[in-house]
């Protein structure tokens, strides 16, 4: 070592100029929950149900999400469309009772790619914390969109 | 024999070491706040904000949370010791505040007040006394722990403190060369008259600065205490207020060196033009309060900036750095001063 070297305060007092430098630079932090930071859109997050322009159901409860589930999160009961609820569901076939359970979910995107019907869709949110198991599996009503004809105009009025 | 007691003194007295003490533990505990900010600060990231405004309120979710915790002491570990090591430190980090001048008098109701708790002649010399003693809260916490690793931890922080007293009071001799006196408010005073020390020793300084980050064990010489290397150090048995007491104690320390390197270096409470500003009496007074702690906040920034930029010294390097360098400069610094100080009293001639 030089001698400049040897004495140690010339480094530690260019060391000390680089830290203070840092002092007033710009913070790395997102003040979350104030602000956060954006996701990608192919981001997947929470599960929705998807309805069609005419505000029909579009899960028929054929069972491919819940096959293709590698954490078999998914469960579903179908039942059958009747005469009066064309406006309700698509096809003959609906889903009386769809689940999924959070928190075996690994949100792999598995049962968005499975759909036939286009009805489930990853979306960029993702789960909020409860205090209970119970409350992280989700029903068909947590899940499926706003109507767009009636429920949007609710919320707007 | 007439034997009348002056209440008020007694009262004042009591009074200022209240105050004191006080505003160490207040120091003491918003240093860790500004610890975390100033670290935080260094790193591009913000420390804590979330306990209350700008995190004002942490230290003392942080005193709270060390209440709550539970309470260990080994099972074959002594008793009595094990309780009286953090006390010890604490103790003798309190003690020292005891003879600092924190301004000049105060007149109340027609009294003067001084603002030092006991202006002794020996000043400086109960600072070194009770810094010494400090030894006893590291070597007993070490031994009562029980613990080989605690013991070796101690017996390194021990030997570190009383090889960096050495220089350290070597480099306060040349000090009292040039100033006569051990009491700290004649030196504050002969400060104010004319230059600060710090001008007149800048490498006495330079040795007290250093010797101030090895006594307090802040980097770069906190192996004893090393909280990623060696779990702990001494401080590894201790949970909960024992352990907090060990690290409040290291900040108490660390408010303290700083208020003496102001006071004995820096002019303590007084600053340029301080008589010729037109401020009279207690106004004056509180002005160079006010001074005073702003150069103990500067200080304390600087300990803080220190430890998050440099690495640590390794055990042989630092025992190193202090015998081998830092006496014989301690040592070059005494006879420097001594030479000038004898040139000067026979006019400058051979």
């Amino acid at each position: 070592m030089t001698f400049a070297e040897k004495l140690y305060l010339p480094a530690i007092g260019k060391g000390m100029m680089i830290t203070l430098k840092h002092l007033f630079k710009k913070k790395a932090t997102v003040n979350y929950p104030e602000e956060t930071r954006p996701f990608s859109p192919v981001f997947r997050g929470l599960h929705i149900l998807n309805r069609d322009e005419m505000g029909r159901e579009r899960c028929t409860a054929c069972g491919l999400c819940a096959v293709a589930c590698p954490a078999e999160a998914i469960t579903m009961e179908a039942a059958e469309r009747l005469p009066g609820e064309e406006h309700l569901y698509r096809e003959e076939k609906y889903a009386a009772r769809y689940e999924i359970n959070m928190l075996r979910c690994i949100f792999c995107g598995f049962c968005e790619e499975a759909c036939p019907k286009q009805a489930v869709y990853m979306s960029e949110t993702f789960a909020p914390a409860n205090y209970q198991r119970k409350g992280f599996i989700y029903g068909k009503e947590d899940m499926l969109i706003p109507h767009p004809q009636k429920q949007i105009k609710e919320n707007n009025q | 024999m007439e034997f009348t007691i002056d209440w008020y003194f007694i009262i004042e007295k009591l009074l200022l070491i209240s105050a004191v003490l006080g505003i160490s533990l207040v120091v003491a505990m918003y240093s860790t706040w500004g610890e975390r900010k100033v670290a935080a600060w260094i790193q591009d990231r913000r420390g804590p904000n979330r306990a209350g405004p700008f995190g004002l309120l942490q230290p003392l979710a942080d005193g709270g949370k060390l209440f709550f915790k539970e309470e260990i002491i080994p099972s074959s570990a002594n008793r009595f010791l094990f309780i009286m090591g953090p006390s010890l430190a604490m103790f003798t980090a309190c003690l020292t505040s005891a003879v600092i001048p924190w301004g000049d008098t105060l007149t109340i109701a027609g009294r003067e007040v001084s603002l030092q708790i006991a202006d002794i002649n020996i000043g400086v010399l109960w600072i070194m006394m009770v810094v010494g003693m400090g030894v006893y809260g590291i070597m007993i916490g070490g031994w009562a722990s029980n613990n080989k690793f605690s013991l070796l931890a101690a017996c390194r922080g021990a030997s570190q403190v009383i090889s960096y007293e050495l220089p350290m009071g070597l480099a306060l001799i040349a000090l009292f060369m040039l100033s006569g006196s051990l009491s700290l408010k004649d030196i504050v005073e002969q400060q104010r008259a004319g230059t600060w020390f710090v001008f007149l020793q800048p490498i006495g300084f330079l040795i007290f600065l250093i010797c101030s980050f090895a006594e307090t064990n802040r980097t770069p010489f906190d192996l004893p205490e090393a909280e990623n290397e060696l779990n702990g150090g001494y401080h590894l048995e201790y949970s909960s207020m024992k352990l907090g007491f060990y690290l409040f104690a290291e900040y108490i320390n660390m408010f303290i060196s700083s208020v003496l390197m102001a006071t004995l270096y820096w002019g303590g409470y007084s600053f340029p033009w301080m008589d010729s500003i037109g401020l009279e009496g207690n106004w004056l007074t509180i002005a160079g309060i006010v001074v005073l702690f702003i150069k103990t906040l500067f200080f304390i920034f600087l300990f803080m900036w220190v430890r998050w930029t440099i690495p640590r010294f390794r055990y042989d390097q630092l025992m190193k750095l202090g015998w081998k360098v830092l006496i014989p400069l301690a040592l070059l610094n005494m006879l420097i001063t001594g030479a000038w100080i004898l040139f000067r009293e026979n006019g400058f001639n051979f």
